[in-house]
């Protein structure tokens, strides 16, 4: 699940011979690559769009329908135009916000994704949060005691994270937590009972619940997200742990270390500020990552613990066919990809100074 | 026999193996893979890593031989039983025996991940091999395309492409492959650069070679054991994910006994009969962790020089 | 002499490996007083693996053994952590062979030779400043105000250097250990950083070690030089007495240096003699 971000991916944009000021060119090399890697998104979805195998014509109009019905719904739609002037068309909506309408809402297949996309925002910031929060420390103080049993225990919790099936664990933990322990709430964002309680202002309903001072709802919101996230933060830990056990190593071996404790620096400023303040920079892309694959992991533990999130929409979508809303849900999903990967270079550039 | 096999006889393999002035090829690769061998041996998790992917795949090579039933019989009075000597792990909701659809499910396992990495590597291999060692802007639009796969979270990517070509088994490792491919072009071009710049590549190419002879024989056999590494690894993530599409339906149809989608069945009686969800998530769990140890041994002696990084 | 500020007797640096244990240096001994002494010998002759282990830092697998091993009165193989952190930097401090490498990348370099102050002196953050300051002037640099503000890789290596003396000089330590200070640097700046090391060193009466490669550099630095060969100390003479050493592997040294009014003629081939390894000084 892990993607190699290439620092020089603006030199393969053929920028170079430009003579352009070089923060200039940054930013405008910046730009072609994720405009080319958006546009090529929407060619890959418009591409699974036009090889699904029901005929949208007939869809619409019915098997029986006459020749001249189908051929005046066909052009309706635009099928009748060349391919590369209906992904023309297809780019065009896009930019504008239309996704189409899905099927099984009847709204707007952008009205849907805003309604349902905080739902996962929430639920994978708070994963994240709980493994950036533990996963960090715990690659710290594996890299610290290489080999002994601190490093041990980290190494077999990380192993576990990258071999247990998400959707599994989730249910495990409602049949331990909820089921026999009756620690947390069921599935669920919220107890019916509050159900429209909350206009959404953001809707992430831990802000929404605190803005308008509901603190009942609040607590409750917060006890049905918990073991969500907890399953979820485990995920991130593994993999945030594992990558800063490789940092740290990395970078405890460097003279400037000796240098510092040559100095007499204390070994907790040497390990937290000298050689953590190396490892920021790798892991801002680490934890950035993680974070949009938790925007995927996300997909099954939303059907698992039934969080009404963009995850359970696209598979909802996806069970009835209802293509518009899966391709629509796709796009966002890898546009918020290239957001935080963008994101995730911009801060690469401000935490190292060798970059600016 | 030649002579140096029965020098090899004479004074026993090992020396033969170690030997450090190696007399062919031959000894030099065997040798290699023999030195390879021994500090593989000496990773204790590693070979538990090795230990299951060999189980797995001998359970599924004798699967009808080692099942005590039929996994599709299905015989309803017997329905959702817990542990017993004659049900060793229980029968799901129409009385089917748990343990022999774990054992037949090996099968679809192995038939995925094999058929995946059968897929998928030689793709990234080539296109990796080629945006390296051509460069210029062939490099620039081959990087580009990786690139934007990449932009897809793997699993919603997947899900698309099977909504789109249907649900089912073949469908799935399709979609699985299309979206495994592009990190080992990645990798197979990073390879590459290095490798191309190298002094030997400069002489083969003074001797007059063809850049598909160099890139075939000289470069593609230098990545693979760096892409071997990666595609291990990789073993579990899409055991994972083929689980994943299993258990939302779009992967192995009923009913074909897929270990994802025996989850999803056993998800509707959970509370009750917490087994039959709770046994096909373990072998899941055991087979990727297999193939994450072995990744990791075979990481430690082929490519040592990437560390501990994921 | 008055006493010794050092004293190493029978020094060994150990590191098992697999197939066996690897002897860095094999027992050596000298002592040092405020003066200059130099470490000649060629890579991998345990040189450097000398000069941390008086200050403790030889990392993991490395075993470090003495009869004694005395700094000032202060045992150094008894002394606790904490005491060894206070004796690092403020007693005896350590410039290295690339200022590329050893200096923190990702700080400014004016706060990396503040914290070295801050870290022995309990002083507010601008006084730490204002030493560092002061101190960068100390090294001839022009502008210390931009130099402060600098990151690592803004700096020249010379100049790195400079940054790395003032680092390790601004506590005021009465050892410092220059690990082949200058074999990363220019030949025209290598002179430069000698000079204000030399100075520097003078001034403030300290004891220094200098740990290099290169035979005539030391002779004209220091005032005694010991020759290192395979973690042995083949000879110790003074600088001054330098040609007319006795041993045969300092002989053999001398006698590879190219020289200006030279015939011209092959420079001869150093001879190692396997005996040497058994019987050091």
């Amino acid at each position: 699940m892990t993607i190699k971000v290439d620092r020089e991916s603006g030199a393969g944009t053929g920028l170079s011979g430009l003579s352009l000021p070089r923060p200039l060119r940054v930013i405008l090399s910046v730009i072609v690559t994720v405009g080319l890697t958006f546009l090529g998104l929407l060619f890959v979805t418009f591409i699974i769009g036009r090889v699904v195998p029901i005929d949208p014509v007939l869809a619409i109009v019915g098997d029986r329908a006459p020749e001249h019905v189908i051929e005046r719904v066909r052009q309706e739609l635009g099928l009748d135009l060349p391919l590369y002037e209906q992904f023309a068309i297809y780019v065009w909506n896009v930019l504008q916000g239309d996704l189409g309408n899905s099927v099984l809402t009847a709204n707007p297949v952008l009205e849907d994704i805003k309604r349902v996309f905080p739902a996962t925002l929430e639920l994978a910031t708070v994963a994240t949060l709980l493994g950036v929060l533990l996963g960090v420390p715990m690659g710290v103080l594996a890299a610290v005691y290489q080999g002994r049993w601190p490093d041990q225990v980290i190494r077999v919790v990380g192993l576990l994270g990258y071999s247990i099936p998400v959707f599994w664990l989730g249910l495990m933990g409602l049949l331990l937590f909820y089921a026999t322990l009756d620690w947390v709430p069921g599935p669920g964002r919220l107890n019916f009972v509050y159900d429209g309680f909350i206009d959404p202002v953001t809707g992430v309903m831990l802000i929404d619940a605190a803005m308008a001072g509901e603190w009942d709802i609040f607590w409750n919101a917060a006890s049905h997200l918990i073991l969500p996230a907890s399953i979820l933060g485990y995920f991130s830990l593994a993999y945030i742990s594992r990558m800063t056990r490789s940092f740290m190593l990395e970078q405890l071996s460097q003279e400037y270390i000796t240098t510092a404790r040559v100095k007499g620096v204390k070994e907790w400023r040497v390990i937290w500020v000298h050689a953590l303040g190396n490892v920021r920079v790798p892991l801002v892309t680490v934890i950035a990552l993680s974070y949009a694959n938790l925007l995927e992991g996300s997909v099954l533990t939303e059907i698992v613990f039934a969080w009404p999130g963009l995850g359970f929409y696209l598979t909802q979508s996806l069970l009835n066919a209802d293509m518009n809303a899966v391709l629509g849900a796709t796009m966002v999903v890898g546009a918020v990809f290239i957001g935080i990967n963008l994101l995730s270079d911009v801060l690469y550039r401000v935490l190292d100074p060798r970059a600016r | 026999m030649t002579s140096q096999a029965q020098q090899a006889e004479s004074e026993g393999l090992r020396p033969w193996l170690l030997s450090s002035s190696p007399k062919s090829r031959g000894q030099a690769r065997l040798g290699r893979a023999y030195i390879g061998w021994l500090a593989f041996r000496s990773n204790a998790l590693a070979m538990i890593g090795l230990g299951i992917v060999v189980t797995l795949v001998v359970v599924a090579i004798f699967a009808p031989l080692i099942a005590p039933y039929d996994p599709n019989a299905q015989i309803l009075a017997d329905r959702l039983q817990f542990f017993s000597a004659q049900h060793w792990f229980g029968t799901d909701e129409l009385g089917r025996d748990i343990l022999s659809r774990i054992i037949h499910g090996a099968r679809l396992t192995l038939y995925i991940v094999v058929l995946v990495a059968v897929i998928a590597a030689p793709i990234g291999l080539l296109v990796g091999t080629t945006a390296g060692y051509l460069g210029g802007w062939v490099d620039a639009v081959l990087m580009r395309i990786t690139d934007i796969f990449l932009a897809f979270p793997k699993l919603v990517l997947a899900l698309a492409l099977v909504s789109a070509l249907g649900p089912g088994i073949e469908n799935a490792i399709i979609a699985i492959a299309i979206t495994s491919w592009p990190p080992y072009a990645r990798i197979a071009r990073a390879e590459t650069i290095t490798i191309r710049n190298s002094d030997f590549i400069s002489a083969v190419r003074l001797q007059g070679a063809g850049r598909l002879r160099i890139i075939w024989s000289h470069i593609v056999p230098l990545c693979t054991s760096s892409l071997i590494v990666r595609v291990t690894l990789d073993m579990a993530g899409i055991i994972l994910i083929a689980a994943g599409l299993g258990f939302l339906g779009l992967g192995a149809q009923p009913p074909l006994p897929e270990w994802g989608a025996m989850i999803s069945s056993g998800r509707k009686v959970l509370l009750d009969q917490w087994w039959v969800a709770t046994v096909p998530g373990i072998a899941i769990f055991i087979v990727s962790l297999g193939f994450n140890l072995l990744g990791d041994g075979l990481r430690d002696v082929l490519d040592p020089k990437s560390g501990g990084q994921g | 002499m008055a006493a010794p500020l050092l004293t190493v007797e029978d020094l060994r640096v150990d590191f098992p490996t697999r197939k066996g244990l690897v002897q860095a240096v094999r027992g050596i001994s000298f002592s040092l007083g405020r003066e200059k002494l130099g470490i000649v010998g060629e890579s991998g002759s345990g040189k450097s693996m000398t000069g941390r282990s008086i200050l403790r830092l030889v990392s993991a697998p490395g075993q470090v053994t003495a009869k004694r091993l005395e700094f000032d009165g202060i045992d150094l193989q008894r002394a606790s952590e904490a005491q060894m952190r206070d004796i690092r930097g403020e007693r005896i401090s350590m410039v290295m062979q690339d200022p590329k490498f050893s200096l923190n990348p990702v700080m400014r370099v004016g706060e990396q030779i503040a914290e070295a102050y801050r870290t022995h002196q309990k002083v507010p953050r601008d006084e730490a400043r204002r030493r560092a300051l002061d101190m960068l002037a100390a090294v001839r640099i022009r502008d210390p105000e931009r130099v402060y503000r600098a990151y690592p890789h803004e700096v020249s290596g010379g100049m790195g250097q400079r940054i790395m003396i003032a680092m390790m000089l601004i506590p005021d330590p009465d050892l410092l250990i220059a690990d082949e200070p200058t074999s990363a640097l220019d030949v025209t700046v290598q002179l430069q950083v000698l000079a204000i090391l030399d100075d520097l060193v003078t001034q403030r009466g300290m004891g220094l070690i200098f740990i290099s490669h290169d035979l005539n550099l030391v002779a004209s630095f220091c005032d005694r030089v010991v020759i290192m060969y395979a973690g042995r100390i083949m000879e110790i003479c003074d600088a001054k007495n330098l040609a007319a050493a006795q041993h045969p592997y300092t002989r053999g040294l001398l006698s590879c240096l190219p020289k200006i009014d030279g015939d011209g003629s092959d420079l001869p081939v150093l001879r190692r003699d396997p005996a040497w390894l058994e019987h050091g000084l």
